[in-house]
């Protein structure tokens, strides 16, 4: 009883099909060579002591036993890398500071969180690596710790960083303010106001495969370094800037990646295993454990959100004032940026101010989730929607119908949005039968909007012919989302040629032009692009080689059904395939062979509605997810099984969040739930198939309309969550999760 | 460390007694997760499955034995002691998951001694006995007196449980478990609740016992809990009486998984839909 639609407005020969991916059978077989499956002859194996203390000072540290015992090659601090000031590079999405980057694969001075590394060991086994830990001495002075947002921005909490903030020592990393008219006094003269103090707790992207990579330096100063990322370039850039090396000297090779949701557009590991290399002259092989991983390694942050929203009776939204706080771990991290820039970004409100500040606290530092900061921001705007639509008994989609932004309207940027389609995305939630459909008793039904910006970036793609007329696509984005066989498609769809004949791969750092990281939502757009236009280039170099053994001019070819056919007058040639003309490459001009390197800034943001109904236990407080259809405006759907997998797995995501994910931490400061028994993302039993229904409105300056479709669904599910169980429940919740305890612990206090 | 693979209950004897080290296994789905973890260091790992009578589960006098190494969904193929006792059964495959409970035993589960096991309520409900060996030859024991503390067991050293011994069923009789966990599978109990009752021909309950894990150190027996539903058809007053009794004698933690007031709160639920079912189900058996 599942439902996977599609509104479709193009048609193409293989962009919208569903052929079968050209990573799927190493995949499914276990032969794909993900992170930890890379071996080197002679590689030693690294292991990394880290920090039992929330907050402590590092007094000494002595690792003159570790050193001596047989079998330990090197031993590296943080002391082993270049010193660098607080400089910022051009490496993800909103760049990374190199030496806060540096102190998070090893401490410098001080430990900001449990779990924190201090000292990595490179040893001839992972058993040696392991006793080696035990016998490094490192003294600290323990200091006070905070966790929480409001306790960390207490006057008397413990400061972690003396310089984040501009009015004096505290943990406030940032402020921001954006306003537009006069909110207060428009929410004075609302005839409705919602009102609301809404918590989110962090959640961790929750890959499957943990961070792991091979390093191996060589005498002369070349490196190469093999591991799982989002980004090859990301993990070149960072790497050589924290060891101090040049770009060019260190090639890094992308293997599988098992999943990353923004948590690996940044390093961890990389740097530890480069300086452990350089200073053993081995490889190092290194590999977190899930215990590390969720101690260590970015979870998105928690937020705090104030928000008063006010409309007219006729549901004008008129005012509204958000105040935001994240919580975004021991370095400044993904913080309320986004977050200001999409709370109220999906609406016409006349006035309004949107504040947010980061607040750093002794958790481990936060890192970019899928739509980073946008699902918490939008989760407290879309309730206090929700909220308003019931106090006018006014339909909720309809509400928003009157007040969605549209194409022409100013956007965050200044600039006038394009064609989007937030309101064919509205009609199509409206339309749906999900919508209309009878509830049972003690169900609820919720509504939500979001939306997300994605991102342009640049990309480089290269298409090279075979003799045989078979392409390989090369690109420099790791696939994590089905971009090879989106790229295989496009290329195909281009050449007009089966996409058996394509092999899309993913090139190392020294094999193709420089490709910002898979992230933004961004490859299938951007990347997409650049291999659009170099299958685009590749048709034109193969009407230019049928010309001349033709001996017409190239205007007289048409490149048509993957052949060229001629033109010119009184000429009857047969046409010639992409096999023939490749066959005669070396008697027409040489390889036949294009890179092209695009830079797009017109990615366009893309729009969701999602229906979720639940089902409330009220005696035990359990929420069970009964129907859930994720709407999606997806531009042109490349492939359209991959497009619903986005928005199915984005819903998956946001639902846990909603229900019960969360960090729990002791009262020592230290993580209490580091694994996947505790930490509860959802099981397969717990969900029911969510339903997709893709909205196509294509990308007009796109060559085949693709809009960015990966982080948007994971907008909307928090506040559809939270409105359907509010609905079952007969009263607001403002916190999540949402776990049995607190929905029981709610309903009891109501009575 | 060694492992070893003993085939008669002596020569397991002998390994665990000759080491304070040693560590009996059967399943290993605790063991090897901790020693991995490095929370336990055994010297010696006994491996007890293969012993004839540590494996399978078998009619005898009336009631049923069930070997301590017996795999959980082993247990689902044996079709009498599904029909007898439906809650141990149902209990001991909420473990993990079916992966898991491929190698999980609920020997494993009673000895890794943990408050929150969801086969020791229903063993425990049930009026199950293990069977223990030892240096000194076997002992008899009942269930809820091997339980000592969290991770704590009342066994000595040298001492494994090798079978369960289930009682003799009545017409009339009916067990039930159920569990309070966040998601729907792949969780540990915030609560749990056996209940194994008896009814006359009239559906009058004539015996009850009632257990509940995860509320207390160890699963508890809650005598008056039981007693609440004898001389009654289930009507709401009893049920009423049996959840208050619950309540009563919880005793639980504030932790990752449940707060004290929540798991009070959710031992009566629990045991009255547990409660029911047993009831149900023994009305069938009539």
């Amino acid at each position: 009883m599942t439902k996977q639609d599609q509104i479709a407005t193009t048609e193409h020969r293989i962009v919208g099909t569903r052929p079968v991916r050209p990573d799927g059978a190493d995949k499914v077989t276990g032969k794909a060579v993900y992170g930890a499956d890379f071996y080197l002859p002679g590689m030693l194996r690294g292991a990394i002591l880290r920090s039992p203390h929330a907050h402590a000072r590092i007094v000494s540290i002595d690792t003159r036993k570790a050193e001596a015992l047989a079998g330990v090659k090197a031993v590296a601090t943080n002391a082993d890398f270049p010193r660098v000031e607080m400089d910022e590079i051009d490496a993800g999405e909103a760049g990374i500071n190199v030496d806060r980057a540096a102190q998070m694969c090893l401490a410098r001075d001080k430990v900001f969180y449990e779990g924190q590394p201090v000292v990595a060991v490179a040893a001839t086994s992972p058993e040696i690596a392991t006793a080696a830990l035990d016998l490094i001495e490192v003294r600290y002075e323990v200091l006070p710790h905070v966790i929480e947002i409001a306790d960390a921005m207490r006057s008397d909490a413990p400061v972690l960083h003396d310089d984040l903030d501009a009015k004096g020592p505290s943990n406030i990393a940032a402020r921001l303010d954006s306003s537009t008219g006069d909110a207060e006094a428009a929410l004075a003269t609302a005839d409705v106001v919602a009102t609301g103090r809404y918590t989110t707790q962090a959640v961790h992207q929750g890959y499957i495969e943990p961070q792991a990579c091979v390093a191996s330096v060589s005498g002369d100063g070349q490196a190469q370094l093999w591991c799982s990322s989002q980004g090859a370039f990301m993990v070149r850039s960072v790497v050589a800037a924290i060891t101090g090396m040049n770009l060019a000297d260190l090639r890094v090779t992308p293997l599988e990646i098992g999943g990353g949701f923004g948590g690996k557009t940044t390093v961890y590991l990389e740097p530890v295993a480069t300086i452990l290399s350089k200073k053993s002259g081995r490889p190092v092989k290194m590999v977190l454990s899930r215990d590390e991983v969720f101690r260590s390694t970015g979870p998105g942050p928690g937020a705090e959100i104030d928000i008063r929203l006010g409309a007219t009776k006729d549901g004008i939204l008129t005012a509204a004032i958000v105040d935001m706080r994240y919580q975004v771990g021991a370095f400044p991290g993904a913080g309320a940026g986004a977050g200001v820039m999409h709370a109220l970004g999906g609406y016409r409100i006349e006035h309004k101010r949107v504040t947010g500040c980061d607040v750093v606290s002794n958790m481990p530092s936060t890192h970019a989730y899928r739509a980073p900061s946008a699902p918490q921001a939008e989760f407290a705007v879309e309730c206090a929607i929700d909220d308003i639509a019931r106090q006018l008994g006014m339909d909720p989609i309809a509400l928003r119908e009157k007040n969605a932004v549209r194409a022409g309207d100013t956007s965050f940027s200044g600039t006038p949005h394009g064609q989007i389609a937030f309101m064919e995305t509205l009609a199509a939630a409206k339309g749906h039968d999900h919508y209309s459909a009878p509830l049972g008793p003690n169900q609820g039904r919720g509504i939500a909007a979001g939306w997300w910006v994605n991102h342009g970036g640049e990309s480089t793609a290269m298409i090279s012919i075979a003799e045989d007329g078979t392409a390989v696509v090369a690109t420099g984005n790791p696939d994590i989302g089905g971009s090879r066989a989106s790229m295989a498609m496009m290329a195909a769809e281009v050449l007009q040629i089966p996409m058996v004949k394509v092999r899309p791969i993913v090139a190392d750092t020294a094999s193709i032009g420089f490709s910002m990281l898979t992230g933004g939502s961004r490859t299938t757009f951007a990347t997409g692009k650049a291999v659009s236009e170099a299958a685009a280039e590749v048709v034109e170099i193969l009407k230019a080689r049928a010309a001349m053994i033709w001996g017409v001019d190239a205007s007289r070819v048409e490149w048509r059904d993957g052949e060229a056919h001629c033109l010119a007058d009184g000429r009857d040639e047969a046409p010639l395939g992409i096999k023939e003309i490749a066959s005669k490459a070396s008697k027409t001009g040489g390889p036949i062979s294009v890179e092209k390197s695009v830079y797009p800034h017109d990615a366009m943001p893309t729009y969701a509605v999602h229906i979720c109904d639940v089902e409330l236990d009220p005696e035990t407080g359990h929420v069970g997810v009964t129907r859930y259809t994720a709407i999606q405006d997806v531009g042109r759907a490349v492939h359209p099984s991959y497009v619903e997998g986005q928005a199915q797995g984005g819903a998956v995501q946001g639902i846990g969040w909603a229900l019960n994910e969360a960090y729990t931490f002791n009262k020592e400061g230290r993580v209490d739930n580091a694994g996947f028994l505790d930490y509860r993302m959802p099981v397969a039993s717990d969900l029911p198939m969510i339903d997709t229904l893709l909205v196509e409105i294509p990308h007009p300056t796109h060559p085949f309309g693709v809009k960015g479709v990966g982080e948007v669904p994971i907008v909307p599910p928090l506040a559809a969550v939270a409105n359907a169980v509010s609905a079952a429940a007969g009263m607001r919740m403002f916190d999540l999760p949402m776990t049995p305890a607190r929905i029981h612990a709610a309903l009891n206090a109501a009575g | 460390m060694s492992y070893h693979s003993p085939t008669s209950v002596d020569q397991a004897v002998e390994l665990l007694a000759s080491r304070d080290d040693a560590r009996p296994m059967s399943g290993g789905t605790d063991l090897l997760v901790q020693m991995r973890s490095g929370r336990l260091k055994p010297g010696a790992i006994v491996d007890i499955k293969g012993i004839d009578r540590a494996v399978g589960s078998r009619a005898q006098d009336g009631g049923f034995v069930i070997g301590a190494a017996t795999p959980c969904t082993e247990l689902l193929d044996d079709a009498a002691l599904c029909a007898a006792w439906p809650g141990v059964v149902e209990a001991a495959n909420l473990i993990g998951s079916v992966q898991v409970r491929n190698r999980a035993t609920i020997g494993g589960n009673l000895c890794n001694a943990s408050p929150a096991a969801d086969s020791v309520p229903a063993l425990i409900a049930a009026g199950a006995r293990a069977v223990v060996a030892g240096p000194q030859g076997e002992r008899i024991v009942a269930v809820e007196d091997l339980l000592a503390g969290p991770g704590w067991t009342t066994l000595g050293k040298g001492e494994f449980v090798l079978e369960f011994i289930l009682p003799v069923r009545e017409p009339g009789s009916a067990d039930a478990y159920l569990r309070s966990i966040p998601r729907t599978e792949m969780d540990i109990a915030v609560v749990g609740a056996g209940i194994n009752l008896s009814c006359d021909a009239s559906g009058t309950i004539t015996a009850a016992r009632v257990a509940l894990g995860a509320v207390a150190p160890t699963a508890l027996l809650v005598p008056d809990a039981g007693a609440a539903l004898i001389g009654s058809k289930l009507d709401e007053a009893a049920l009423t009486a049996m959840g208050e009794a619950a309540k009563a004698a919880c005793r639980p933690i504030d932790d990752k998984r449940g707060t004290i007031d929540y798991r009070i709160a959710m031992s009566a639920v629990y045991a009255r839909r547990a409660a029911v079912i047993a009831y149900n189900r023994s009305r069938e058996t009539l």
